[in-house]
């Protein structure tokens, strides 16, 4: 009679699964979006050096990356081991790094064009002459502004 | 003939599908930003007629090709760079129109007249190495920073927070457009009693 009826048997009801699919579709998403992936595999060894009167680098597509350093121990019977510059994915002289800046600058956004920056990640134990060499380059192709890519740390990490 | 509804299908075993692809995604995620030291390089062309700079308005640092560094003339070592640099821009030794009022230097005549005169000029071998380079560059920074810090928290004691923190703020993208707004006149004001001057120039050939 009564309209509250006690349910028989004291059994769990099962919980429903059939938003599994969309939560996880939700993050998988979300690490879609938030994925930069890695788009040049590093052909230097790059160990960068230490400082912390840093800036952060945000904005990934208003930056150019530079790579230098001594190349990598595989590609070192090939290439030897003075330090090399690397653009993209191989690597290159200094002649062609104002190229390379030109054809980047040209890729990106026309209103992205004047407010580049490029990023020299560069290895500690690499000499001055060749980052002086980049230096020059970009200078040539007016690519003022520059990041000298470093990890967080002490000064002194520097030094030994 | 009746109808017959379309059998249904079975979507059990699309949570492991995107299981699987979240998974491949959180793998090669990185979320990591990159930071570094900020430098702008000088245009190429030459200057008609460079300005007069008195010697005296020159601090000069050199790196040499053993990594050794030579401030002002002298050896020395780089854990006194920031303190050297902070003593040679904070010095206000100019008179008049040059004179500083907000230094707390030495007022040395024989240093720089005020900071917005003093250069800091870094030269370097093609044989130096770049770790040292960098960590030359890294306290040269500082020392303008620590300066900068100083007058901030003189200037706006206020905000509870120094030149760098005020500027990290200022650039994070979830500060709101009215606190961005509000700070970047301060953070002008502070940069333009301590601008930057650090010349690179270019490396000596041997």
């Amino acid at each position: 009679m009564s309209k509250f009826k006690k349910k028989k048997g004291g059994d769990l009801p099962a919980i429903s699964t059939a938003s599994l699919p969309d939560i996880v579709f939700m993050l998988l998403f979300f690490f879609m979006v938030a994925t930069v992936m890695r788009d040049s595999t590093l052909m230097v060894v790059n160990k960068l050096p230490a400082a912390d009167q840093i800036q952060k680098l945000d904005k990934k597509d208003r930056v150019m990356y530079i790579y230098a350093g001594k190349p990598s121990t595989r590609y070192q019977d090939k290439y030897g081991s003075s330090a090399r510059i690397q653009l993209n994915d191989k690597f290159a002289t200094v002649d062609e790094v104002g190229a390379f800046i030109l054809a980047e600058r040209a890729s990106k956004r026309q209103e992205l064009q004047n407010v580049l920056t490029t990023a020299l990640k560069v290895d500690s134990e690499t000499k001055m002459g060749l980052i002086q060499d980049i230096k020059q380059e970009l200078r040539k192709v007016s690519a003022l502004k520059i990041n000298y890519t470093t990890r967080v740390g002490d000064y002194t990490q520097n030094l030994n | 003939m009746a109808k017959r509804s379309a059998p249904e299908v079975n979507a059990g075993s699309m949570a492991d599908i995107a299981f699987l692809l979240l998974i491949f995604f959180l793998v090669t995620t990185t979320i990591e930003t990159d930071s570094g030291l900020n430098r702008k390089l000088p245009p190429m062309e030459d200057q008609v007629d460079p300005p007069i700079i008195r010697e005296k308005n020159i601090f000069t640092v050199l790196v040499s090709k053993n990594d050794q560094l030579l401030v002002e003339e002298e050896l020395a070592d780089i854990a006194d760079l920031r303190s050297l640099a902070v003593a040679f821009l904070d010095n206000g030794g100019g008179v008049g129109d040059e004179a500083c009022d907000y230094c707390q230097g030495a007022r040395d005549e024989a240093s720089s007249d005020n900071p917005d005169k003093a250069i800091i000029s870094l030269k370097n071998d093609r044989e130096t190495s770049y770790k040292v380079y960098i960590a030359v560059q890294n306290e040269l920074v500082a020392a303008y920073n620590d300066l900068r810090n100083r007058e901030f928290e003189r200037l706006f004691p206020n905000l509870e927070m120094n030149f760098v923190d005020a500027q990290k703020q200022y650039e994070d993208p979830r500060t709101t457009p009215e606190t961005s707004e509000e700070l970047k006149p301060k953070l002008d004001q502070v940069k333009a009693m301590y601008p930057q001057k650090l010349s690179e120039a270019e490396s000596t050939k041997n």
